[in-house]
């Protein structure tokens, strides 16, 4: 890792841990989920719920806390700019991406380079 | 290789299908296999083989779909993305492909903590949606997700789920839009014991227009006993169980709970059956395959439809 990216990681980690409780998956999709971190779902599920939801709308796994897709949800519905994006199909996670920076990643595109075979849509 | 999908072909000539789900297998004999599935053959379609239900460990769905195919039943292979990464789903899609297996539900799967494992390291390297996406490409496009070429593209007809009653509720018929836009030819939901919510999802699944573009199979389920739906609502995630259904099971003696059983699942089948855009039904009587027979008997659902040799064959719906 260079030092540029290293300077920019200084920044970025801290602050996206504090305010979206990120996992650095270097492949940031916030505003297409709201502004909830999918990365917290146990299941790391980044195109919506699983079909194990509580009733009060909080974590099959973890009973005590909110659906993290309840919450993207709610807050894709209130952002005033893509909200719409919460329907996009997202493709599989990067893992090689896990723990660089995502600013870094998003100005060089590298957060968009999608497996050979991937579609996005069906025809 | 083995012909196409029976199942697709059954929905698109527009029967009412009929599936259920076989009990999972502890036993290394496949006669336990067969001889469960030998109490469905012509009382449904299809039967599920389920991935490690509620995150337990069973007899792989792959081992147990093409134990069915061997007597001529027709499986419908889960899969989960719990316990496999990209690699080892591909593999599995594959094989199933070559062992005779059209039939695909795909799912993110219980969680590990739900089951007799919890200890274990999740997977999830794929989410559900995106696995409906690598099985499509797979079929449509004959490549893997790498983009590396198959020498012979599989036949699947591709499922996947949706659960009309957990939270956020007005977020789940577009999640189905988007399973649909990823691939998925037919859905099975989780076991509709609220008639009206399930139908006003169902509305508003029509409304999106995808009633039309996509097979959407309601699971029903049938309880044995109060004990067992008791267990239902409060182990099962995802499930919602009325408390005027598991009191209506209590207050009936408890030899005659399993009649009372089959008969809620019938009322259940009958009502769901009115509902716009619903393709058929799925039947899931826990360790107990006689309950689907009586269900599909007394719902009116016997006998069982033939394919006529036009029905067309491949692609999507």
């Amino acid at each position: 890792m260079g030092v540029v990216e290293r300077l920019v990681l200084a920044v970025e980690k801290p602050l996206k841990e504090a305010v979206w409780d990120c996992r650095m998956c270097g492949q940031c999709i916030l505003h297409s989920t709201g502004l909830s971190c999918p990365m917290r779902c146990p299941k790391n599920l980044r195109n919506g719920p699983c079909g194990g939801v509580r009733a009060n709308g909080n974590c099959e796994v973890y009973a005590d806390k909110r659906c993290v897709w309840v919450e993207a949800w709610e807050g894709s519905r209130r952002l005033p700019v893509f909200g719409d994006h919460i329907h996009h199909l997202q493709k599989p996670v990067d893992w090689q991406l896990q723990g660089t920076s995502s600013w870094i990643n998003l100005a060089t595109g590298r957060d968009r380079a999608a497996p050979k075979g991937w579609a996005d849509e069906r025809p | 290789m083995n012909g196409p999908s029976r199942l697709a072909g059954l929905l698109r000539e527009g029967h009412f299908a009929v599936t259920a789900e076989l009990s999972s297998s502890d036993s290394a004999d496949p006669e336990v296999i067969w001889r469960r599935a030998e109490v469905l053959r012509g009382s449904v379609d299809a039967v599920n083989c389920t991935d490690n239900t509620g995150a337990h460990v069973h007899m792989s769905s792959l081992a147990a779909a093409h134990l069915l195919v061997e007597k001529g039943i027709e499986p419908i292979m889960q899969l989960t993305v719990r316990d496999r990464n990209r690699l080892a789903l591909q593999a599995d899609l594959l094989g199933a492909a070559a062992l005779g297996i059209r039939n695909l539900v795909l799912m993110s799967g219980d969680d590990v903590t739900a089951g007799d494992h919890p200890e274990a390291r999740r997977i999830y390297d794929l989410d559900s949606m995106q696995l409906v996406e690598v099985a499509a490409s797979m079929r449509d496009r004959g490549t893997y997700l790498s983009g590396r070429k198959l020498e012979q593209s599989p036949s699947f007809f591709i499922g996947a789920v949706e659960n009309p009653f957990a939270p956020p509720l007005d977020f789940r018929p577009l999640r189905l839009q988007k399973k649909v836009r990823a691939g998925a030819d037919f859905i099975q939901t989780q076991l509709v014991f609220d008639v009206p919510l399930f139908a006003g999802f169902m509305a508003t699944v029509s409304d999106l227009g995808l009633a039309d573009k996509v097979f959407i199979i309601p699971s029903i389920g049938i309880p044995r006993s109060a004990r067992g739906a008791h267990f239902m609502r409060e182990k099962v995630p995802g499930l919602h169980v009325p408390d005027g259904l598991v009191a209506r099971l209590e207050k009936t003696p408890p030899a005659r709970q399993a009649e009372e059983g089959v008969q809620i699942a019938v009322e259940l089948v009958k009502a769901v059956r009115e509902i716009p855009g619903v393709a058929g039904v799925h039947l899931i009587g826990i360790k107990w395959e006689e309950g689907v027979v009586q269900v599909a008997e007394a719902a009116g659902l016997l006998p069982r439809p033939t394919l006529s040799p036009l029905a067309t064959v491949g692609g999507h719906r």
